[in-house]
């Protein structure tokens, strides 16, 4: 027999999500910038005036081709993307928990946070 | 000044942010974004970019070492969350439309607010008197005190639940973790233990900000070039002041460094609002 999920199970397979999301993101963020330094550390920075971002990064694919292509802003945009989705996925663990504690109520609760932040994805490719 | 040297000014200065933010409870939001535009003249809107991407990594690094020591209530958080992400939501796409002068000036009174507030003394009221709603959410809750477990109950719920909405708000429009407003809405309303409501903000704040970073993300508001030293520094200064705090118990002194940094910071912000220069 399975062993009963409680919420003291939860709150350590929580701890652990956040803790490899922090570790991991942070980790390729610094690589990225490593090698973002080494190619670019002698130009000069330009963020005086808002003009969005360079184009290779506006897209999933733009940033794929530079993580290829080690281009370091991509690398970091990567590490900043699984960052974001550290506490995402920190719902959508609590989501699976509640369905293990049978707490049906707070499953529901859980999906609306995560269908919240889903409308935000989209209400930002609106503009 | 080439970017080599700009990194490293931003990642020493975020160090700092992320220190003080962590000794103080407020977070590194504050320092960081006055520091950008204030000093290296960063546009207002990659400010707010980095700023949120930095509170992510701080309040999910916080939260985990929380999480395990079972004072965080896990329902609480998931519930306000709803109220939360929301008004991150509206927040996030608001800033994409408010003139930047008057985000500046917003971000102003919240500073100065803030540091206000961290200055007072709060005061502990634990209910245990039954709040229907609460009891059908399933809020209340235990934490392992030092005298034992202490219960406790949560009351106005409804009125919590609306200034949630509007924490998230500020911290979509600003890019900061408003863990200022949060503790209103949980000690002040809703009367929940501050050790709870402590933990269960910082839980919170994560996903808050992460509803709101993915509009940044799409608008360009998350430059690489400053993010990564921004969340890398304000991230090791925020576990060199979890280092500190453990060791030293005075931090009185420190809290009143603060709150003058930062009133300066939040006037010069709102001055640089009213004249338009941001």
């Amino acid at each position: 027999m399975i062993k009963k999920f409680k919420d003291a199970d939860m709150q350590l397979v929580i701890g652990w999500v956040l803790r490899i999301g922090v570790f991991l993101s942070m980790s390729v963020v610094f690589l990225g910038g490593i090698i973002y330094l080494y190619r670019h550390g002698h130009e000069l920075p330009g963020h005086t005036t808002f003009t969005g971002i360079p184009a290779f990064l506006q897209t999933g694919g733009g940033i794929i081709d530079g993580i290829i292509n080690m281009r370091g802003r991509a690398i970091i945009q990567l590490g900043i993307i699984l960052l974001i989705a550290t506490p995402i996925a920190r719902v959508l663990f609590s989501a699976v928990g509640f369905v293990l504690e049978k707490d049906y109520l707070y499953v529901g609760i859980s999906i609306l946070v995560l269908a919240i932040i889903v409308a935000s994805m989209l209400s930002g490719h609106a503009g | 000044m080439s970017i080599l040297l700009f990194t490293i000014i931003i990642l020493i200065g975020s160090y700092l942010a992320g220190l003080l933010g962590s000794l103080t409870g407020l977070g590194g939001g504050f320092v960081v974004i006055p520091l950008l535009t204030l000093i290296l003249h960063v546009d207002i809107h990659y400010a707010i970019g980095a700023s949120i991407v930095s509170v992510i990594a701080t309040s999910s690094g916080a939260a985990a070492a929380y999480v395990k020591e079972g004072i965080t209530n896990i329902r609480i958080g998931m519930f306000l969350e709803i109220a939360t992400t929301t008004g991150a939501l509206v927040g996030a796409i608001l800033a994409t439309y408010v003139p930047t002068n008057y985000i500046a000036v917003v971000f102003g009174c919240i500073l100065i607010f803030s540091a206000i507030s961290s200055l007072r003394k709060r005061t502990e009221i634990i209910v245990t008197h039954k709040n229907v709603l609460a009891e059908k959410l399933k809020l209340n809750g235990s934490y392992p005190g030092a005298n034992g477990v202490v219960q406790y109950s949560v009351t106005r719920v409804v009125g919590g639940f609306f200034m949630m909405i509007f924490a998230g708000l500020i911290s979509g429009l600003l890019g900061i973790g408003s863990g200022s407003l949060k503790v209103i809405a949980m000690d002040g309303i809703m009367r929940i233990p501050f050790k709870v409501s402590t933990t269960t903000s910082n839980f919170m704040i994560g996903v808050t900000a992460a509803a709101s970073a993915v509009v940044y993300l799409q608008r360009g508001y998350i430059d690489p070039g400053i993010s990564m030293p921004v969340v890398l520094g304000v991230l090791l200064g925020a576990l060199s002041g979890s280092k500190i705090l453990v060791h030293s118990k005075s931090s009185g002194w420190i809290r009143w460094v603060f709150v003058i940094v930062v009133t300066v910071l939040a006037i010069q912000m709102i001055y640089h609002g009213i004249t338009g220069k941001i």
